[in-house]
């Protein structure tokens, strides 16, 4: 998957940030999630999808110079499910 | 007209204007009533109704590089006010009303220039839209009609009503649609305002803001430190770095946005055309150059280079909607950085620091604001604070509490 390509084939997914739990943070910890960024000149870690394959990954990219340090698949950070339907059962009961 | 403009015309003498320049440079002051962050047209505007309406000319602009260097001079100029919500239509025709009489009140032509702008729908969902908008429009200071292709047909008769097999549906016709020079606009603010006695400090770069029990009290330069009484933030695409070293997060990203002009051809379009579905809008300046611009590039970036991508789709769109354009030849491209909102309005008053305030997420559609936005501002600071209603709606708190001024689908590729 990883080389050149054009840039078309890929969409960008936003930063991976950890979300905080929706059941239980308060609104201006979601507002901070959603809405809220560094925007930093610095380096990223960012969601990327290559459309051609519907292949998601993650890549490490300096949002002055624009490049690409490292692309690697989601599953080197994300280790475990998350798991909704606890919350919902738990909210529901 | 600017009656000067008149009274050289008449005249046999070559036009002689006694105080074409600004002020040589001078030192920095070490202290200032207000301290404006950023020689934009936005920062320059606000210094000018300052001194002009409140008296208030203690007052030093710091721009880090020149005059109306950054966005300012790089935007397609388009000015309207055929937005979609109410809060946001009122400010922008307020906007449009300042812009016509900005030459006679400069006594300096700013070359506004005011042709309509139509904007196209290919999809019935548009059209439906489009009536929403121009309805809300005409409730609250714009001039704009939902129109049909045989009325497009007459108005530019040029244009392709079939494009990339999306037909011309109908048009969203807003006669205040106008563009002006931008920089004429950005100098004429920068003499009214150095001419009653406001400081503009060029190549004088903000580096830190010093904050002191959450006010601010000094603004650190690369020319020393200057004490305020307050400061104003208006540095477009760097709003989210200069908030940081304020202390405080912004809800914006920053993105490169680009746009294009081709070599000078004869006129042949009056109005300015857009199409949100070909994500493309194309006009023809008083020169006969041909602008084109569309949105923004499709990831944040602080970076203002060009890219192939965007010149291939933005012509392909620009010569299915004029397709003679295929023989026309482009002159420049080039970039600026916006500083994007989610809900594309911007943020404009208080910040988490006292005394500090923002003129911030101006993203692409920020130039048509400069005059309501210096004036707004320069009423907030001269009030100590307290917020004209007419810029509440665009509070940064607003994503705080879930409150959006949505104008997405009313910038995209319009500008
Ligand atoms: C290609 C393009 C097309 C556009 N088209 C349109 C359009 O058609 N219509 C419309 O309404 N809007 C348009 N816009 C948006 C519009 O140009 C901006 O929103 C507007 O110019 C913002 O004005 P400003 O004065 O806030 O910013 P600017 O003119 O960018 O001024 C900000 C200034 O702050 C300075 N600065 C930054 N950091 C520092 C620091 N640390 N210290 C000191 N100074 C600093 C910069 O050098 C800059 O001069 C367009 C933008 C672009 C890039």
């Amino acid at each position: 998957m990883n080389g050149p390509r054009n840039i078309s084939e890929f969409v960008h997914g936003g930063e991976v940030r950890d979300m905080p739990d929706p059941n239980r943070c308060s609104d201006r910890e979601w507002a901070e999630y959603v809405f809220y960024y560094d925007n930093a000149i610095t380096v990223i870690r960012e969601w990327w999808l290559h459309v051609a394959s519907g292949y998601w990954f993650i890549a490490e990219r300096h949002t002055a110079t624009d490049e690409i340090i490292r692309t690697y698949d989601p599953s080197e950070i994300y280790k475990e499910r998350v798991d909704f339907s606890k919350d919902a059962e738990e909210k529901t009961a | 007209m600017p009656f000067a403009l008149l009274k050289y015309g008449l005249k046999k003498d070559y036009p002689f204007e006694k105080d074409a320049d600004l002020p040589p440079p001078t030192e920095l002051k070490s202290h200032y009533d207000v301290v404006i962050i950023g020689g934009g047209g936005h920062g320059v505007a606000t210094a000018y109704y300052l001194a002009k309406y409140h008296g208030i000319t203690n007052v030093a602009i710091l721009e880090k590089g020149y005059l109306g260097g950054g966005n300012t001079a790089r935007n397609t100029a388009v000015i309207r006010s055929n937005y979609l919500t109410p809060e946001g239509v009122k400010f922008y025709a307020a906007s449009v009303k300042l812009f016509e009489g900005l030459s006679n009140e400069f006594d300096f032509n700013i070359m506004y220039s005011k042709r309509g702008q139509l904007t196209l729908a290919h999809t019935d969902a548009a059209v439906r839209g489009f009536r929403q908008r121009a309805e809300i429009n005409k409730h609250f200071g714009g001039n704009t009609e939902l129109i049909d292709p045989q009325q497009i047909r007459e108005l530019v008769p040029t244009l392709n009503m079939n494009p990339s097999h999306l037909p011309v549906l109908a048009g969203l016709w807003h006669m205040d649609g106008a563009t002006a020079r931008h920089d004429a606009v950005a100098w004429g603010y920068a003499k009214g305002a150095t001419q009653r006695g406001v400081e503009l400090h060029q190549l004088t770069e903000v580096t830190d803001v010093i904050v002191d029990n959450g006010r601010v009290t000094a603004i650190k330069t690369n020319r020393g430190t200057v004490g305020c009484g307050c400061a104003i933030q208006a540095v477009a695409g760097h709003s989210s770095l200069l908030a940081a070293k304020a202390g405080f997060r912004l809800p914006i990203l920053s993105y490169p946005l680009q746009a294009m002009v081709t070599q000078p051809v004869k006129p042949f379009l009056d109005p300015l055309v857009s199409s949100p579905s070909l994500h493309c809008y194309v006009q023809q300046t008083s020169r006969g150059e041909l602008v084109f611009g569309g949105g923004s590039d499709p990831y944040p970036l602080y970076n203002t280079r060009s890219t192939m991508d965007l010149k291939e789709s933005l012509l392909a769109n620009a010569v299915e909607l004029f397709p003679f354009m295929a023989n026309i030849r482009l002159m420049r491209q080039w970039t600026g950085l916006t500083d994007m909102t989610s809900d594309y309005s911007p943020i404009m008053g208080l910040s988490p620091v006292e005394n500090y305030y923002l003129d911030a997420g101006w993203g692409t559609w920020g130039f048509k604001s400069t005059p309501i936005c210096g004036k707004t501002m320069a009423e907030l600071v001269a009030s100590g604070g307290k917020v004209p209603a007419l810029i509440k709606p665009f509070a940064l708190d607003r994503f705080n509490t879930f409150r959006q001024v949505n104008e997405m689908g009313a910038t995209a590729a319009s500008h």
